[in-house]
Order: structure tokens, then C-alpha cells, then sequence
């Protein structure tokens, strides 16, 4: 058992399958020499040279859509979208090619490609540098998308993004990279599209991801001063999400909050309570309550930005909402 | 710019007639079976474009990859692909390519290569790049070729991935088809410079052909692929061609001179290669032959397309993702 950063389990996951597959390649903006713009990528190319590690010039469109070629050609690369706001430069690669290459083409293939990118705020890093923008890709029919909260799944949902044969978007909350935890030896995949209950609870379930499961656990920590024991479930993975885990918390609890950093509207909370609403109907003793950014874009000054994001308090107040 | 039917194999020739030969019958049933209301969506045809697609193909190998376009019948037929599924792929059918999922802007053949035709105008580019990058660090001795329109030339991946091929001196052919149209807008008002000036600007070798000789075609491409191959970094080849019929099947064509259609069918690549297989010695008899030979594997192939089951919804579900594997650390 080591203590890592959330980076360097990133690293670890990257240096890992590079080894165990030689058609497992980087590629990305600043990945190869500088080591990546937050570090990610350090001492890749040293290990396993120029031709699997590349600086690409700055050209999102070019390096995903190429990242499709040389996934139908044998190889399983893994690019880096330095922010997850530039995902906007590469979306006809990842959802007119990549997601529907394996459907289009009569499922003559598939397209083993991972796309990773930074989202999140908390560096006031301003309105094209912070956004959440998961909710995107996880409409998209032939993506998947996973968002690691701890470093045990940020080293296991890159392996498992690795390995996967489909697109896989893994997205990394920029707060997190320097977090510390645990990665054993051993480290293993972490299965993509199962949740993992973070902080078991009886009175009510918040379901989170990606760095507001931190977030979530502090809330249910100061629920518990009032007396009220809340689960906190870790979804991991957005696309496909745990739709049974979900269901048996709500079947536990009988009350449901969803808290993402990403704006609340239309997002991935709205799927999970849409779902719940239907199939969880009978288990609800309350409404279910979504906690997210203000529909907005992210602002810059600390000031604002703090106020932006969804915090604990805000946590508290939506299960009270819930309970009341 | 060459003009002229330069000497060449006859035999080799007769093979490249056939090829467009294809092509061409190919296109024209899908025209008639179109206006009959038996294909579902919409065409783009290649008529009076063959000799690029055939004279490429004509010097590459089963194994190297390509990318085409909206406008792709052409390529999918040159680089080999099995006709009956062709057409049971445009039919909308169950044993079509993409078993009725993709239609015309959609035939792949991941057997031989074909990566795919692309309902997104210059979507191709990067892909092709990104096979010769596969292709160079698996050291297959294969390259990728993308055909592109003149449209493409205005889409900014277009750029990035021409970028891209040079700096890391790719193994890809970048094959512009010129036909002087994007849908229904000439080229001159959507560029301010041209496929050579914009290769030059990369420091990419580049040539220009009269895409409608198809031996100029297949002799600039041998060269250009022969270049691609032995690793000294990727080319443009652009080749000037016309496009005979509307931006697809139905396009009433208002915006278009009846003079521009009436040249670009004078200036047809088929009857050009015929005068030289003539001239060549080749009797008439035997173009003949070729025509009738090709007319029944068309025939062959629409019968089938047309008896062929529809696809069900049933399975169509499965294939949005690959299925589980075990995910092995
Ligand atoms: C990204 C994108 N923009 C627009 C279109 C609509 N469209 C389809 S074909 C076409 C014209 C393409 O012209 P060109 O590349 O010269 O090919 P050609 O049709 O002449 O063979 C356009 C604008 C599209 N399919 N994709
Ligand atoms: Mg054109």
C-alpha cells in the first residue's frame, strides 16, 4: 500500500497499461516533454519513448479525430484534452466518429480510444477553463464516461478505460489531482458502470461523483451531528451509470439527493431522478432533490467562484429539504 | 497539368476500364433504382469522376487503409468491396455493410481497409492520419489514403491534419477530388487560394493531375504512393475533375450553367480511356464485352439487394457498444 497523489495514480494507471500493450499510446498537448500542464503525464516518455508518447500541435479536432483512425488500426490511444472546455473542438470526432463508428459500420468494430480531460473548478481559472461539461457525452449513444472520486478509481477507471474496446471519456476534477490516498500494490481495475457506496447511511442517499464526493461525505458528516445518517453513493461511472446500486440505496433511505458540480439543469442528476421517479416510485418518501451549479457560466473572482460551487451546506439543506 | 492519355500497359489499362467501367454501371442503377423510389435517403453519385478513385486504388494494397467522403460510392468499389453487400447496404438490407445502419455515406469494409465513407465534409482527414499514425508505430508497411472534395478544403480539421501528417511525416496520401463544387456553390467563391499553394505552405509534396485521365491519375498516384510508402512523409495529390450530375441524386441543379453540365459529360474519363484502348489496338467487340460482363454483375448484385430481408430493430441495440469483455490488469 502506497500514498499517492490522484495524478500520479493517473501516471501509475497510464505507465501501467503501457507496459502490459504495446499498442497503448499518449498523445496530447505539453503530454510528452513538459510531463502534461498538471503533471499527469511525467516521466511517460522517458519510459516509453517518442514514438508512443507525443506533444501534438494544438489541434483538438486533429489529434481525436486521428485518435479514431489509429484506434480502427490497431492502436488504443489515449489523448488529453487539456481543459475539459476545449472538448468543444473535438466533438465531431467523439460523437459522429468515435461513438458511432461500431453501430454505423453494422458492428464490424470497435474503437478502443480514451479521451481524458480535466472539468471542475476551484483554481479560479474563469468561465472556459472550469466548466462540468459530462452531461454532454453521457447523451451520447456509443460513449462512455466515467469520472474518478478517489485514487483508487482514478488509478482503476483508467485502467478500465484502457482495456475497454469503446470510447471512453474519463474525467478528471482538476481539485482533485493533488488529493492523497491510498493505491495498493496490487492496484486493480475498477469495473466502469458500478457505483460503490462511499459512507453507508439509513435516513437518506446522496448520490455524487467526481470530486463532490468529498464534498457530500462532509455533508453527511454534519447531517450525522443532527442525527441524521446519510449514504453517500459514488457513481464512478456516468455512462453507464449504476441504475440498480441507485435504486437499492433509494430502497434503503426512501429519500434521494443528487449533487454535482456541474449547472443542475439538464444534467446528469436530472437522468438519475428522472430514472428514480419512474422505476424508484414506490420507494420515494420525498421529492428528490438535485444540488448543482447555478445555471450560469463559471465565474472567476474567488468571491464568486466559492459561491458557484456547490458546497456542503448546500448539501445539508437539500437532504433536510428532502427529510422535511 | 497532364492532358494526355500517356503510353501505358494496354492490358493494365483495360483492367482500369473495368474498374471505372464498374463504378459507373454501379452508380447509374443507383440512379435508376433512386428515381424509382427503392433507396431510402439520399445519393451523392460520382459519375464522370471515376478515373480518381480507380486509378488510385489501382496502386494500393488489400491492406492499406482508407478514408472517403459523402461522395464515396467510387472509392468503396476501387479498393474492392463486395458489390452484393454494397448494394444490399444502400437497399437499406440486413446483409448489407452496416446491415442497414449507415446507407450510402456509411459503406466501411474493416477487411479491407475501407475505414469508411463520411457524411461530414473533411472528417476523413484526421482519421487517415491517424491510420498512418497506427501504421508507422506498428511498422505495418501500409499506408492510408483519404479522398476529400474541394469543399473539405475550407474545413479547418483540414488544416490541423495536414499540419499534423507533415510534422510527423505520416504515411498518408492526401487525395483532393477537384471538382470545382461544393454542393451548390462554386469553389472560386469559397477559397482565396488552391489545394497546391496550401500544400506548399505545409512543405508537403504535391502534384496535380487531369483527374479524368485515368492514366495520368494512376501514374501520379504510383509515384505519390511510392513516395508515402518508403516513409519520406505524406502527399496531396489533386486531381481536377467534374461533376456530371447534381450535388445528389434529385438536385434539380438551377444554380448551374446547362454549358458547365454539358462539358463537364463531353469530358468523360470512360470514353477517353475507350479511345485509347482503340487506339491501342483493343477492338470494340471487346469494350463491348466489358459492358455487358459488368451490366450482368450490376444485375446480380440488385437482385440480391432486392431480395434481401430488411434489418429488425431486434439487433441493432447490441452494437451501440462492443460487448463486455474481461478486463484483464
Ligand atoms: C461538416 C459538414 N458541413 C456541411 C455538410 C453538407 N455538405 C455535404 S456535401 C457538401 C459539399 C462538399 O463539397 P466537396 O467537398 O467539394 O465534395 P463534392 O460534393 O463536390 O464531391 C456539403 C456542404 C456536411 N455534410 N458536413
Ligand atoms: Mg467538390
Amino acid at each position: 500500500m502506497n500514498e499517492v497523489r490522484f495524478g500520479q495514480a493517473i501516471n501509475k494507471a497510464l505507465a501501467d497499461a503501457m507496459t502490459a500493450d504495446p499498442s497503448v499510446i499518449v498523445l496530447g498537448e505539453d503530454v510528452a516533454r513538459p510531463g502534461g500542464p498538471f503533471g499527469v503525464t511525467r516521466g511517460l516518455l522517458d519510459r516509453f519513448g517518442p514514438e508512443r508518447v507525443r506533444d501534438t500541435p494544438i489541434s483538438e479536432a486533429a489529434i481525436v479525430g486521428a485518435s479514431v483512425g489509429a484506434a480502427m488500426t490497431g492502436l488504443r490511444p489515449v489523448v488529453e484534452i487539456m481543459f475539459m472546455d476545449f472538448v468543444t473542438l473535438t466533438m465531431d470526432a467523439l460523437v459522429n466518429q468515435a461513438a458511432k463508428a461500431r453501430f454505423m459500420f453494422g458492428g464490424q468494430l470497435s474503437v478502443p480510444m480514451v479521451v481524458r480531460m480535466p472539468h471542475g473548478g476551484g483554481i479560479n481559472a474563469g468561465p472556459q477553463h472550469s466548466q462540468c461539461l459530462e452531461a454532454w457525452l453521457a447523451h451520447v449513444p456509443g460513449l462512455k464516461v466515467v469520472c474518478p472520486a478517489t485514487v483508487a478509481d482514478a488509478y482503476g477507471l483508467t485502467r478500465a478505460a484502457i482495456a475497454d474496446d469503446d470510447p471512453v471519456i474519463v474525467v478528471e476534477n482538476k481539485a482533485l489531482y493533488a488529493a492523497k490516498g491510498d493505491l495498493p500494490d496490487t492496484a486493480a481495475a475498477t469495473p466502469i458502470g458500478r457505483a460503490r457506496t462511499a459512507r453507508a447511511g439509513r435516513d437518506a442517499t446522496i448520490v455524487s461523483y467526481g470530486a463532490m464526493v468529498p464534498v457530500a461525505l462532509a455533508a453527511a458528516a454534519d447531517l450525522g451531528r443532527d442525527g441524521v445518517d446519510a449514504e453517500v453513493i459514488d457513481l464512478r461511472s456516468l455512462q453507464p451509470w449504476d441504475e440498480p446500486a441507485v435504486l437499492a440505496s433509494l430502497a434503503r433511505t426512501h429519500r434521494l439527493v443528487i449533487a454535482h458540480e456541474a449547472v443542475e439543469a439538464f444534467g446528469v442528476g436530472a437522468e438519475i431522478a428522472a430514472r428514480m421517479s419512474d422505476v424508484g416510485f414506490d420507494e420515494l418518501d420525498g421529492p428528490i432533490v438535485r444540488v448543482g451549479a447555478p445555471f450560469m457560466p463559471p465565474p472567476f473572482a474567488k468571491t464568486l467562484e466559492d459561491w458557484f460551487r456547490p458546497d456542503a451546506a448546500k448539501i445539508v439543506a437539500a437532504v433536510k429539504r428532502t427529510m422535511a | 497539368m497532364s492532358h494526355t492519355l500517356a503510353p501505358f500497359a494496354t492490358d493494365r489499362l483495360l483492367e482500369l476500364y473495368r474498374g471505372m467501367r464498374l463504378v459507373r454501371e454501379a452508380e447509374e442503377r443507383l440512379s435508376a433504382l433512386f428515381a424509382e423510389g427503392e433507396i431510402p435517403g439520399f445519393i451523392h453519385l460520382s459519375i464522370g469522376q471515376e478515373a480518381v478513385p480507380v486509378g488510385v486504388a489501382s496502386v494500393l494494397d488489400e491492406a492499406d487503409t482508407l478514408a472517403s467522403n459523402h461522395r464515396g460510392h467510387g472509392h468503396a468499389i476501387a479498393k474492392g468491396l463486395d458489390l452484393d453487400r454494397f448494394f444490399l447496404e444502400l437497399l437499406g438490407k440486413q446483409d448489407g455493410y452496416c446491415r442497414g445502419r449507415g446507407g450510402s455515406m456509411h459503406v466501411a469494409d474493416m477487411k479491407l481497409g475501407m475505414l469508411g465513407a463520411n457524411g461530414i465534409v473533411g472528417a476523413g482527414l484526421p482519421i487517415a492520419v491517424g491510420s498512418a499514425l497506427a501504421h508507422k508505430i506498428r511498422g505495418t508497411g501500409h499506408i492510408a489514403v483519404v479522398f476529400f472534395g474541394d469543399g473539405a478544403l475550407a474545413e479547418g480539421v483540414l488544416h490541423e491534419s495536414m499540419n499534423l501528417a507533415q510534422l510527423w511525416s505520416l504515411p498518408v496520401l492526401f487525395v483532393c477530388e477537384n471538382n470545382g463544387w461544393s454542393e451548390f456553390t462554386e469553389g472560386a467563391r469559397q477559397l482565396t487560394t488552391d489545394p497546391q499553394r496550401m500544400a506548399a505552405a505545409y512543405g508537403m509534396k504535391a502534384t496535380k493531375v487531369d483527374g479524368n485521365d485515368v492514366i495520368a491519375v494512376a501514374g501520379a498516384a504510383r509515384e505519390a504512393v511510392a513516395t508515402v510508402r518508403a516513409g519520406k512523409g505524406p502527399c496531396l495529390l489533386e486531381c481536377v475533375t467534374r461533376r456530371v450530375r447534381g450535388h445528389f441524386e434529385g438536385d434539380p441543379q438551377k444554380y448551374r450553367d446547362a454549358g458547365d453540365v454539358a462539358a463537364a459529360t463531353r469530358d468523360d474519363p470512360l470514353a477517353r480511356c475507350e479511345s485509347q484502348l482503340i487506339a491501342d489496338g483493343i477492338s470494340q467487340a471487346d469494350i463491348e464485352a466489358v459492358k455487358t460482363a459488368t451490366a450482368a454483375r450490376v444485375d446480380a448484385a440488385v437482385a440480391k439487394a432486392r431480395a434481401g430481408p430488411p434489418p429488425s430493430p431486434a439487433d441493432t441495440l447490441a452494437d451501440v457498444y462492443s460487448p463486455p469483455r474481461e478486463v484483464a490488469t
